[in-house]
């Protein structure tokens, strides 16, 4: 396993915890001041926001728009405090520029459902500043107090005359006032933007008409196409080549070696396509240590490793006493699989190596990262390398990563022209840093009412925490926090709870996958709870309910989804019901589901889901219908994940190959979905992630209650579903 | 020589017959709203119309689409108004938004041929494009929203 330092993630937790708390002032209006400006007639307040003369109110967006909104809610914080007309709202985004990697520690990653977290209050408070001096300019143009003026929709008024000025015509003597360092944000109540769905997404127009443009669609004068063949075994490297019969084909330039293996150029990419096809029968590969390697053997090692006690990241009370001495207990064993990310968009990358410069163009959610391995593979200096983001075809923590960064800036400076690489399906999918394979062992006991009094968990799983920084784990006595997120903090009231963490790494690829350590817990928890439920004869739903009492943010969501789904109503014949509810990413969501299951004794077994209800509670709220729509689609990338897909490995590579053999929940098995949003004044949590998290729990009790066979793997399988 | 018919459009291409025609938009003729996801047929994201009928651009030869109307998501309407592209801005259906080109060139062929589809019709038309995103739910909505302003 190649251990890349890409994405920083203690940085980004430590971060995230400051966040909590508040971030200072200073952080970030140092630089904010700094970057003061009166260039070209506008006026730049700091770092997040540019008023031009037109009343255009440019926002520079750090985060990246994948799908999960942030092209429209970084302008809505600015823009709320700012009292914008949101007609002028405009965006650019931010390459790689150290000075916005303040909400994450110096990096800038679209990560880990953060990106509101890390950033409301810094953009709050820069557009509360630059409202702040729009009202003093505009004091001073009429000679008033500036007690006497308001601001709306990009005007400020003065109250008593009623005379009032565009902010474009402020800008030139905006820009030579003095930027506060102190501002006071609005109270909630007098939000015009932040909360309401009157505010339609900025990217969906050009998504409707084919203008929105993506890195595969990157063009660049001179530009040519490439595509990298790697070896299809995990760590292999060419051993010899032949490149003859390749550049033999019509439209392909070279053929040239990076470090991934071999690139061909060509003037397009189905050329390309044909060139590779071609030299893959002519290249000898040394297949490396991993050639044997199948899934049956991972398992093998991983159960092993789960024979002996893991490093404890909680430890209430005694729970190995309490479960040697209660009357019933009970152990379960349960394995996820390695997932592909997927992303409808394979990778992509385009460079462009000069003398004395290079440009990368990308579908990124890390700028830093991308900006280091350009850096590296360019052999240039950091001030002479610029990264130029473009949208993402879906990130899900797999643009994150830097390898398509470094196959195309080495193309790149090996042909001496722009060069896109783009990468096949089957590349996207063989290649990839998967949701790691995991293999958890958890045992309860209960008292002779039946309530659970132990609770335990033992969970093998590559360490995500020592793979972003390598020698992370000594530090943190073995405990990997990423991949206990889910299990470590499990808010049920039992006296005596142990989460053990060990760290295996078999040797394939893996990586962060949306809702990462909490895809894995989120089911096996649940799962797991509901079995304990039922064999402590309680409800699974009311049982749920009495153990979150001393959570009572948890205990609302939970009766929220479950009222909502109508849980105290008959279920419809044929059908059955599951709950499941998990904190992670600062966000609490509770998803019932409704399945039925045709055929339960056949081959052909099928689950079938009808509804799901969704109830978050994400803090207050930025963008009521962008938190939806990521409740919804993390819901069907979740089922998906328990339903559809795994990814084998077959002497060291990976059986699985494109769409037909890893496939995705479609329009017609897509069920009804209810999302529901607990309002509320904590402060935001994140919202990409949590669904997918918790809907595979939901999902195995559903069928478990349809079927009455529990499931202790994901995907569900119709031999699983066999009473 | 290979001469198409690209959104009312003639294009002379320098191109082997044999190219697929999604290669043929995307990289020689430059239109990029076509999307490459799968190249075997599998995810949609290539639809386009040919006379009207919607086909995988990946796995057509160019040659099989000489003499005949091609239309992209660049002419599904001069000016985004088709009445697909208004529903699926009213529903708010994007989210990466890669896959939305193919799943807007599998619904118009759809209302062209059923104007007001039902739910297993909607589903019979639309299970050819895979979404990632999970926008579906949102998808079957816009369907029904433009059919009914139809």
């Amino acid at each position: 396993m190649t251990r890349t330092p890409t994405l920083d993630r203690r940085a980004f937790l430590t971060v995230t915890a400051a966040a909590g708390g508040g971030l200072l002032v200073g952080n970030y209006l140092g630089p904010l001041q700094a970057s003061l400006a009166a260039a070209d007639g506008s006026f730049e307040p700091n770092i997040w926001v540019r008023i031009d003369a037109d009343d255009t109110v440019r926002v520079m967006l750090t985060q990246l728009e994948m799908g999960q909104g942030v092209m429209t809610a970084m302008p809505m914080l600015v823009g709320e405090e700012l009292d914008v007309d949101w007609s002028r709202i405009a965006t650019e985004w931010v390459g790689a520029d150290s000075r916005y990697g303040a909400g994450f520690g110096g990096q800038q990653i679209t990560a880990g459902s953060n990106s509101i977290r890390a950033y409301w209050r810094p953009l709050r408070e820069a557009g509360a500043a630059a409202r702040q001096v729009l009202v003093a300019a505009a004091a001073a143009e009429w000679g008033v107090a500036v007690e006497d003026c308001s601001t709306d929709k990009g005007r400020v008024q003065h109250d008593p005359t009623g005379r009032s000025l565009r902010y474009g015509a402020l800008v030139d003597r905006a820009s030579r006032l003095p930027v506060p360092a102190e501002v006071t944000l609005k109270e909630p109540g007098s939000f015009k933007l932040l909360g309401r769905d009157e505010v339609e997404r900025l990217d969906i127009p050009e998504k409707v008409d084919g203008r929105a443009g993506f890195g595969i669609d990157v063009q660049r004068p001179g530009m040519l196409v490439a595509r990298v063949l790697r070896c299809p075994v995990f760590g292999g490297k060419v051993a010899k080549y032949d490149a003859t019969r390749a550049t033999a084909v019509n439209g392909v330039r070279d053929v040239v070696p990076v470090s991934a293996g071999l690139a061909v150029v060509a003037d397009n990419y189905w050329a390309a396509s044909r060139g590779l096809q071609a030299l893959a029968d002519d290249v000898t590969w040394d297949e490396g240590p991993l050639a044997d390697l199948t899934t049956a053997e991972i398992s093998r090692r991983f159960r092993e490793k789960a024979e002996q006690p893991g490093a404890p990241a909680r430890n209430d009370g005694d729970a190995d006493a309490a479960l040697a001495g209660a009357a019933t207990t009970f152990e379960r064993v349960f394995e996820v699989p390695y997932l592909a990310h997927a992303t409808m968009e394979p990778m992509n990358c385009t460079a462009h190596v000069q003398a004395d410069r290079c440009d990368v163009w990308l579908p990124t959610q890390g700028q830093t990262a991308t900006h280091g391995a350009a850096v590296a593979a360019s052999g240039l200096a950091p001030d002479q390398v610029f990264v130029h983001p473009t949208y993402m075809g879906g990130g899900f923590g797999r643009r994150g990563e830097v390898d398509f960064v470094t196959d195309a800036v080495e193309a790149s400076k090996a042909v001496g022209r722009p060069v896109k690489v783009v990468w096949s399906r089957e590349d996207d999918m063989q290649h990839d840093y998967y949701r790691p394979y995991t293999y958890v062992r958890m045992w309860a006991a209960l008292d002779a009412d039946g309530t659970p009094v132990a609770w335990k968990q033992r969970l093998v799983q590559p360490s995500l925490l020592e793979r972003t920084r390598p020698g992370a784990l000594a530090a943190t006595r073995g405990i990997d926090f990423i991949s206990v997120d889910g299990a470590a903090n499990l808010p049920y009231d039992i006296p005596n709870v142990r989460v053990e963490y060990t760290e295996f790494d078999p040797g394939i690829p893996f990586g962060f996958w949306r809702s990462v350590g909490a895809s894995v817990n989120g089911y096996v928890v649940e799962a797991f709870f509901d079995e304990v439920a039922a064999a402590g004869g309680h409800d699974p739903y009311e049982l749920r309910r009495r153990l979150l009492r001393n959570h009572p943010r948890h205990k609302a969501v939970l009766e929220l989804a479950a009222d909502k789904h109508g849980w105290s109503t008959p279920v419809p014949e044929g059908r059955a019901r599951g709950i499941s509810i998990l904190e992670c990413f600062g966000t609490i969501v509770a998803i019932a589901a409704e399945v039925s299951v045709s055929a339960p004794a056949d081959a052909d077994a099928a689950v079938h889901v009808h509804r799901m209800t969704c109830a978050v509670d994400a803090g207050w709220t930025v963008h009521p219908d962008t938190i939806r729509g990521q409740m919804e689609g993390g819901m069907i990338y979740g089922l998906t994940a328990a339903l559809k897909s795994e990814i084998t490995i077959q002497k060291g590579r990976v059986a699985q190959s494109n769409f037909h053999d890893y496939p995705m929940v479609r329009m017609n098995e897509a069920p009804e979905i209810a999302v529901h949003i607990v309002p509320s004044t904590e402060n935001p949590g994140g919202v990409g992630e949590p669904s997918t998290a918790v809907l595979p729990g939901a999902l195995a009790n559903a069928v478990a209650a349809a079927t009455g066979k529990r499931i202790y793997r994901m995907p569900i399988r119709p031999e699983m579903l066999r009473a | 020589m290979v001469s198409l018919t690209v959104n009312e459009r003639r294009y002379d291409l320098d191109i082997e017959p044999e190219m697929p025609l999604l290669w043929a938009i995307r990289d020689v003729i430059g239109l990029t709203g076509t999307k490459f996801g799968c190249g075997i047929a599998q995810c949609g994201a290539c639809t386009v119309h040919l006379d009207g009928v919607p086909i995988r651009s990946c796995t057509t030869p160019a040659s099989r689409a000489v003499g005949r109307r091609i239309t992209t998501i660049e002419g599904l309407s001069p000016d985004g108004t088709h009445p697909l592209q208004v529903a699926w801005v009213a529903e708010q259906v994007p989210q990466c938004g890669y896959c939305q080109s193919g799943q807007l060139m599998s619904a118009a062929a759809l209302l062209a041929r059923t104007p007001r589809p039902n739910d297993q019709e909607i589903d019979a038309a639309m299970t050819g494009n895979v979404c990632r995103c999970g926008t579906y739910q949102r998808i079957r909505r816009a369907i029904h929203r433009a059919a009914e302003g139809a």
